[in-house]
């Protein structure tokens, strides 16, 4: 809402600046996001009047005109407006002067004749195109002929008021209109605002000779009223009335919009105007559409209108989008003479509804969606019919169609000053809360503490004691308002096991050298299904604001690439990041709503250890990875045992470097490289990746903790070396170590592993120490070798080694 | 003085001379077993005292041994001080350049947006404050109705909604989950006190100051005593601990469906302390979060009595906290992860 500093001081004496009033109205209730004055930046703009004029000698469009400045002879300008002429006054840039976007005026020649300056244009000195009166659309602005030749323009044009403007809450629309907004500054200076009212001469003929109005559900349009005004002369209105449309932000158009456009900004009630003679009958009812009724807008749009649309219709056809936008056929125009004027209320659902479908929010359905001053509806209504009546030498006819009305009545609130200082935890008196209801020209009675509020109709917001608590701390002042901590009970302040646990992960993670990332969680359908650790169904959003960002992710690994992939086109080729947050996994396509569950995951490329002069450059490979993961594994102290599975099956990884990670028999997430030709899709290099069902593992059974003493025997230790097939795993040959291994062997070790030309192809050498230890004893030589002897026969019966 | 006697003194001075000029240990080793040794010149004049009387014999031979024992010394003595020589040139061939970078571990950065929560985590853990993170796919009933915002309130204009269907929805903000807690918590355990950070969703197009994906914070105290002075004392203690001891704060009426009365918190702008700058756009105050008393609606959906039990909420920007506090322009920098951005803030704090 722009609010106009001057208009505000014909409802309020004001002795602060604008900047003083933007500021308290911000502290007080309102934000004033700007204060903007119009001739700002602007310099050396005068009144001119032009004596005469004649075409350039160079030019076929161009005049040269001698123009009176004031102050000695008339000067020539040159003007390229095809609406100058001898006789008007307008609006001249001296030299030396600062128009619009700051653009400096010099005296000069052009096509070789002197001009002394520039006659301007509105938009030349700043006005928006979207502002400025269509009959100067095109040309220079004539200014009255009263104006003083010489003096500043500023004052003829509005330009020396200063603008304000407010954000309004959905809670404060009573501040979308002059009135509200006075009587918002009233309340905030102790000042009572005082506004005019005026009442239409009526002439003897009755409305009811005309027209005849009906509303058919009153739930619809619960106030709707009209008046009827003939012999109209269309012209422009008055420049005090145009001054105040356009600082509004509003185009000034004739004498009748205007009329409606002001009053609306001034009572913050909507009115409309339709051209009697062309509503094709003496009948207005106001209905609901039919499903694909068709109207066509004040905006040449022809809409197919749904059975949720409230229409003022001509008894047979709809004319109007009620509250929305006028029909095109009804639109007053310059041939206009009988004029029906409305001001109603409508349903604010259906106006929000309506204004959504068609995309035609306008400064009035804002207003009808978001509450109208039930108070001043016919007050509205008479003081728009009296203006255009002067305004156009029009006779309002007696009386007023009003089919339904809302008869005012002051909401009566309760709240007692104990509950407002309870709430506020301050100590305000009895009388100072009355002072402040007084102020914001409540109604107000108090007994023992116990006030009752009696809120006149245009602060339709309040409706409930905490509504009158909010208004006493706002006006009697934050800054007043002491600080202090709450009283009751303490509580323990403590993050849950879980929460600690996922917060010691992401340090052990950033330890072992890797990046923590934020990934987008809404990506592309495709990648929200790679990955995935188990089947589930997608979770899409229904109206995605791209194709990027539409379905929720089941994965946390094409995150991650998306990353890498965005770095290595930055040149940072060695990244390792990993995630931790949630995944959206759908049991099937017909659940709603998917279970979030947390995950983890990372990825890594390029160099682990890039060359530096000390080290070689050391590229990432599986088992770097595999660490990490074991040593994450590690610190969740899991009961059930951690194992990997060779897996060819998942789609995205390579099929000879990918591992399952079981604990116990529960698939817990995998380890592995990104297939090479998934690689290649992302635009990334060699990639290693892992990904965890973190929420898995926070809820496994733990180990319990349990200290055991260090033993003092010592421990033996024996080397075995073996030659086996190329596809026998280590995990089968510590198996089978362990299977045999008695009641002593506390550790393998895998410590050599050669695959190469130097032994047999097709198969490979490893090299294992056995960690030997009897608790309660020292172990004899013998004792092992015993032991040792039924390994070494195992490892050469069950898995076909060769001890070398 | 007897011959004898004299061969030995000049034996002794000769011997030290000898020793003492040796160059290294070898050398020396060498004069140490030409002189003491069992054919050397003083067992020869040990040998010589047959010829002497038997009362001759005990001062020679004492004076014998002391000769020989002040040679050991004097030999001991190069010895040592050859060996420090030789350690000495030793070291000075290890000598390396200390000025060399060292082998420094690889450590990763925690990301600023997690910081930032943690940060604010843990001043509210401090004050008794719980934790709780709720969903991210939310029932519209939690997102608004729950919230005072029922069905074709204008306030849901405000919030531009990703829905999944008509009743489920990404959640717009962490309200959802102060509802959800609301309506569990047993009051006769004592108050409800929870601070609830995560991701929320916005259908806005991705520029450098808008995202679809962000971060909040909600908070929410709710019990038989709370007051709007305590919703400005517990926001001054928690700002000061994020933005220094030196904050100031300052309320600001505002509208929230969900809080009743409805403020936006300024702080004084920390960059210029109050004078006016561009981070405080000349005002010399930041709007940093928004807060109120919980609204009786709010209370009265979660099945909790409004005449009993009251309290406040506040919620804000998570991002905005960050990009503030670092001078960050580009709200798409936290969900890029650029490597380049990452790091920058690994240094925690
Ligand atoms: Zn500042």
């Amino acid at each position: 809402m722009k609010v106009s500093y001057n208009w505000l001081k014909d409802y309020i004496d004001l002795d602060v600046t604008p900047e003083e009033l933007a500021n308290k109205i911000t502290l007080t209730g309102i934000e004033v996001e700007d204060t903007f004055h119009p001739d700002a930046g602007l310099k050396k703009i005068v009144v001119g009047y032009v004596v005469s004029t004649k075409p350039h000698p160079n030019s076929d469009h161009l005049q040269l005109c001698q123009v009176d400045l004031g102050a000695s002879d008339p000067v020539q300008i040159v003007c390229g407006a095809p609406n100058v002429a001898a006789g008007q006054k307008v609006i001249v840039a001296l030299p030396g002067s600062r128009i619009a976007n700051n653009e400096k005026i010099k005296k000069g020649k052009m096509r070789g004749e002197v001009s002394n300056g520039m006659i301007c244009a509105l938009q030349e000195i700043g006005f928006s195109t979207d502002v400025a009166p269509q009959a100067y659309a095109d040309g220079i602005y004539v200014l009255p002929a009263d104006a003083k030749v010489g003096a500043p323009v500023y004052p003829y044009l509005g330009m020396d008021d200063a603008i304000l403007d407010l954000a309004i809450t959905p809670n404060r629309a009573d501040a979308q209109s002059m009135r509200g907004v006075a009587y918002e500054v009233g309340a905030v200076y102790a000042k009572k605002p005082h506004f005019d009212v005026a009442k239409p001469v009526e002439t003897a003929k009755p409305v009811t000779d005309v027209l005849q109005a009906s509303v058919a559900a009153e739930k619809d349009a619960p106030s709707y009223n009209l008046r009827v005004i003939e012999n109209v002369k269309i012209q422009p209105s008055p420049l005090w009335l145009q001054i105040r449309l356009w600082n509004a932000g509003i185009r000034p158009i004739n004498n009748v919009v205007d009329v409606t456009n002001y009053v609306m900004l001034d009572y913050g009630q909507p009115m409309h105007a339709f051209d009697y003679d062309k509503i094709g009958s003496k009948e207005i009812l106001v209905r609901r559409a039919t499903e694909g009724e068709a109207l066509t807008t004040l905006d040449g749009n022809e809409h197919e209108l749904s059975a949720d649309d409230i229409v003022i219709s001509n008894g047979t056809k709809a004319i109007n989008l009620a509250g929305v936008m006028g029909g095109l056929d009804s639109e007053i125009t310059d041939q206009t003479t009988t004029v029906v004027l409305e001001a109603a209320i409508f349903d604010p659902m259906h106006i929000r509804k309506s204004a959504q479908r068609y995309n035609l929010r306008s400064e009035a359905s804002s207003r009808f969606e978001k509450g109208i001053n039930k108070g001043t509806v016919l007050t509205a209504l008479d003081h728009a019919a009296s203006l255009i009546a002067d305004f156009s030498d029009g006779d309002v006819l007696a009386g007023i169609l009003s089919p339904t009305k809302i008869v005012p009545a002051a909401t009566v609130v309760e709240v007692s000053q104990e509950r407002i200082n309870h709430v506020l935890g301050m100590q305000i008196s009895a009388a100072e809360i009355t002072k402040i209801f007084k102020r914001l020209a409540f109604g107000v009675s108090e007994m023992n503490g116990q006030f009752k509020a009696s809120v006149p109709t245009h602060r339709w917001d309040i409706s409930i004691p905490a509504d009158l608590i909010e208004e006493v701390a706002r006006l009697y002042g934050y800054d007043k308002m002491p600080t202090t901590l709450p009283a009751s009970a303490s509580t323990p302040g403590i993050l849950t096991p879980q929460q600690r646990r996922v917060r010691q992960m992401a340090q052990l993670l950033e330890a072992s050298g890797l990046n923590q990332a934020i990934s987008y969680a809404l990506t592309t359908s495709e990648k929200a299904s790679q990955f995935t650790l188990i089947p589930a169904a997608t979770t899409s959003v229904a109206w995605p604001m791209t194709v990027d960002h539409a379905v929720l992710r089941m994965n946390l690994v094409s995150g991650l690439l998306d990353n890498l992939a965005y770095n290595i086109a930055r040149k940072q080729v060695n990244v390792a990041l990993y995630e931790q947050g949630r995944v959206f996994l759908k049991q099937d396509a017909k659940t709603t709503r998917p279970e979030e569950v947390e995950y983890v995951a990372g990825a890594v490329t390029g160099d682990w250890q890039a060359k530096t002069w000390n080290q070689a450059a050391k590229p990432v490979d599986f088992y770097q990875i595999k660490g990490i993961v074991a040593a994450l594994l590690n610190q969740f102290n899991l009961k059930a045992t951690v194992t990997y599975h060779a897996t060819a099956t998942r789609a995205e990884m390579h099929p000879g470097r990918t591992a399952d990670i079981y604990v116990g028999d529960q698939l817990v997430g995998f380890v592995g490289q990104i297939h090479p030709q998934v690689e290649k899709v992302y635009r990334i290099k060699p990639t290693y990746v892992f990904q965890l069902n973190l929420t898995a593992l926070l809820t496994l059974e733990k180990q319990a903790v349990v200290y055991q003493a260090i033993s003092k025997y010592p421990v033996i230790t024996r080397d075995v070396a073996l030659l086996v097939a190329s596809d026998v795993t280590n995990q089968a040959i510590t198996d089978a170590i362990f299977a045999k291994g008695g009641a002593h062997l506390k550790n393998v070790t895998l410590f050599d592993s050669y695959t190469g030309s130097k032994i047999e192809k097709g198969k490979k050498s490893l090299a294992y120490t056995l960690t030997y230890q009897n608790p309660g004893a020292t172990l004899t030589d013998d004792e092992v070798n015993t032991a040792f002897a039924k390994v070494e026969k195992t490892l050469v019966e069950q898995i076909g080694a060769v001890i070398r | 003085m007897s011959t004898l006697q004299e061969k030995l003194t000049q034996l002794q001075q000769k011997g030290s001379q000898d020793i003492k000029a040796a160059s290294d240990l070898k050398q020396l080793n060498d004069i140490r077993v030409k002189l003491l040794g069992k054919k050397g010149p003083i067992t020869e004049v040990l040998r010589g005292m047959r010829d002497l009387t038997k009362e001759e014999r005990p001062a020679v031979g004492s004076f014998a041994n002391k000769v020989r024992d002040a040679l050991a010394e004097v030999v001991d003595q190069k010895k040592a001080e050859l060996e420090q020589a030789k350690i000495e040139q030793q070291l000075a061939t290890e000598t390396i350049d200390v000025t060399l970078p060292g082998d420094q571990p690889k450590i990763g950065a925690h990301h600023v947006i997690s910081q930032v929560i943690e940060q604010l985590e843990d001043t509210f853990l401090g004050m008794g404050f719980k934790v709780v993170y709720g969903y991210e796919v939310e029932e519209e009933k939690y997102n608004f109705e729950m919230l005072n915002m029922p069905k074709d309130h204008p306030a849901r204009d405000m919030q531009d909604t990703f829905y999944i269907t008509k009743d489920v929805l990404m959640r717009t903000h962490m309200s959802p989950d102060e509802a959800r807690e609301l309506e569990k918590h047993d009051f006769s355990q004592g108050p409800l006190k929870m601070v609830s950070p995560g991701r929320v969703y916005r259908r806005d197009t991705d520029d450098a100051t808008h995202s679809h994906q962000f971060f909040q914070m909600e908070g929410q105290y709710i019990g038989k005593n709370v007051t709007m002075a305590d919703l400005k004392g517990t926001l001054e203690f928690a700002i000061r601990q994020i933005f220094g001891e030196e904050r100031e704060i300052r309320f600001r009426p505002s509208y929230f469906p969900f809080t009743e009365p409805s403020v936006e918190v300024d702080i004084s702008c920390f960059k210029c302390n109050g004078k006016g700058c561009d981070v405080c756009k000349h005002t010399g105050w930041i709007e940093v979060l928004g807060a109120g008393m919980t609204h009786p609606n709010v209370l009265k959906a979660a099945g909790v009595d409004p005449e009993i039990y009251g309290g406040f909420a506040f919620g804000l920007g998570i991002d905005r906290f960050a990009m503030l506090k670092y001078g960050i322009d580009d709200i798409r920098n936290f969900y890029q992860n650029d490597v380049r951005f990452l790091t920058q803030f690994e240094k925690r704090g």
